[in-house]
């Protein structure tokens, strides 16, 4: 009962074996079902996501969100689905057939590809591999030249703009990204996931590195292109930025793929600064840590959403100082820091707590020693304070 | 191990084949009246005049630029986190002056005004 997973794994492939399968064309077939598996959970996902998402959305700006469709609205979004799958095509003039169809699959498969090599409990891990990490900053960078492509083909000047947009931030905030995911590779020794969750079993990293961590949400939830950073599809300045020419379901692509991008940047978080499926009994029960990974994944999710429902945007110079002068700076000056602090005290041979309490120190310092240094740095524009006018008022009234 | 990179493989090509199956299924379902007006480039109403893909700021080719410096940076920086452990301590301090220069490439960026947006 432990292990429901690995049990109808086995159950499988005895039952294969039993037909007279040979060994190689078993693991073949099991390895498609548990591909087409994850993907499809991932669809089901997005699909409740979508509602939790408005609902949130809804109850945080004080309105009541999908409420007609079934109970609390929670059909509205397979009414979206029926709907968006009756929609017509509409290719514009000029466009480039070619690009302008790959770019939504590529959005999509961007992000799903990075599933792969996710470990949703201690043995229930698709592809184990060596280089874990660099798999999923090279594929999540896919992502970035699906926008630039949907851009480019559109033949409209929104798009291109949004698109051109994409490529100054995206790749700007890809930096602080990568870095601070360095800080949980220098701690845990390696570059696999299933190594990364084991070395932060008892303390997670998010206590050992927690300026890593926070770099890491900031960078991440500008990479999903959300709100306070939604620069490359703002409503208000450019239509809808990159998709501004899509339709149906080919605009559907782009919209799943930004909400699963956003529930695979928390299941990243989780992986790499919250303890993964760790978890009271996760190593008995496998199948619980499956339920910790995702319900970590979908707590982080909605973190993510409170803040970009919370704050407003913010100009593109704002946010590209913002990466460039405080938080490229601050993780590798944190790196640094984590760095010899770790090597310093790996020589000195300190007891866990004693070593977990020095590292947040440490970090903690780094963050408010780089916000006090930032506070005290001027910003180059000069305001221009106008003398305070009166509010219209009435003839015939003048205050004294 | 070889049997895990069988398996990215499989999971790439899912990924890339259920959007588009999602993507060609409603191509028979959706109704399909294409016309002149319908195909017009969206300009919020006003008909669009001249090429599309217009010059655009310089920055944004130098922000690449600095970009691809710190990128690679990266890509170098892994191996030497990843052994650490096993580094003699002036291996861990090559690593240190390593990203210093480069530090001092980001603030001579910084102080060249390379990376404001005029």
């Amino acid at each position: 009962m432990a292990d429901l997973i690995n049990l109808f794994e086995e159950w499988i492939t005895n039952l294969l074996l039993g037909w007279g399968v040979s060994e190689a064309l078993t693991l073949f077939l099991l390895q498609i079902l548990g591909s087409v598996l994850v993907v499809i959970i991932c669809f089901l996902i997005v699909i409740a996501l979508i509602w939790v998402e408005r609902k949130l959305a809804g109850r945080i700006q004080d309105r009541f969100g999908p409420n007609r469709a079934g109970p609390f609205g929670i059909f509205q979004s397979f009414a979206d689905i029926i709907k968006i799958f009756t929609k017509e095509y509409v290719t514009p003039e000029g466009a480039e057939k070619g690009a302008f169809n790959i770019a939504p699959v590529l959005a999509m498969a961007s992000v799903l590809a990075i599933w792969a090599v996710f470990p949703f409990a201690i043995n229930v891990i698709g592809a184990d591999i060596h280089v874990g990490v660099l798999y999923i900053v090279a594929v999540g960078a896919f992502g970035i030249l699906a926008i630039l492509m949907a851009g480019w083909a559109s033949n409209n000047r929104y798009a291109l703009l949004g698109a051109s947009r994409s490529v100054a931030m995206l790749i700007s905030y890809e930096i602080p990204m990568v870095v601070s995911l360095l800080v949980p590779v220098l701690l845990a020794h390696s570059m696999k996931l299933s190594d990364i969750i084991q070395a932060q079993q008892p303390w997670w990293y998010i206590f050992v590195a927690p300026t890593a961590a926070l770099i890491y949400l900031i960078s991440s939830m500008a990479e999903i292109g959300k709100a306070p950073f939604d620069l490359l599809e703002a409503e208000s300045e450019l239509v809808a930025g990159y998709h501004t020419e899509y339709s149906g379901m080919k605009f559907g692509m782009f919209y799943v793929a930004e909400f699963l991008h956003q529930f695979t940047v928390g299941a990243l978080i989780t992986i790499f600064f919250l303890g993964g499926w760790g978890g009271p009994l996760a190593v008995r029960w496998p199948i619980l840590g499956v339920v910790y990974f995702y319900g970590k994944s979908f707590l982080v999710y909605l973190v993510i959403s409170w803040i970009r429902l919370s704050l407003p945007r913010i100009r593109i110079d704002e946010m590209l100082d913002l990466n460039w002068k405080f938080l490229i700076p601050v993780s590798f000056v944190n790196l640094v820091a984590v760095a010899i602090a770790d090597r310093v005290m790996l020589e000195l041979d300190l007891a866990a707590w004693l070593y977990v309490g020095v590292m947040f120190a440490v970090n903690i310092f780094i963050l408010l020693a780089a916000l006090f240094l930032s506070g005290k740095s001027k910003p180059k524009v000069e305001r221009v304070e106008f003398p305070p006018r009166p509010v219209a008022v009435p003839p015939g009234s003048e205050r004294k | 191990m070889q049997a895990y990179w069988v398996y990215i493989g499989i999971f790439l090509v899912v990924a890339v084949a259920v959007p588009i199956v999602a993507v060609v299924l409603p191509a028979f379902i959706a109704p399909k009246k294409p016309s002149r007006r319908k195909e017009e480039v969206y300009e919020c109403g006003i008909e669009t005049s001249g090429n599309i893909r217009v010059q655009f700021k310089s920055q944004y080719y130098i922000y690449a630029l600095i970009f691809l410096v710190f990128d690679i940076e990266t890509v170098f920086l892994f191996p030497w986190a990843v052994s650490l452990e096993i580094l003699p301590l002036y291996a861990v301090l090559e690593g240190v002056i390593f990203i210093a220069i480069l530090f001092g490439g980001l603030i001579y960026a910084v102080r060249k005004d390379a990376l404001a947006w005029f």
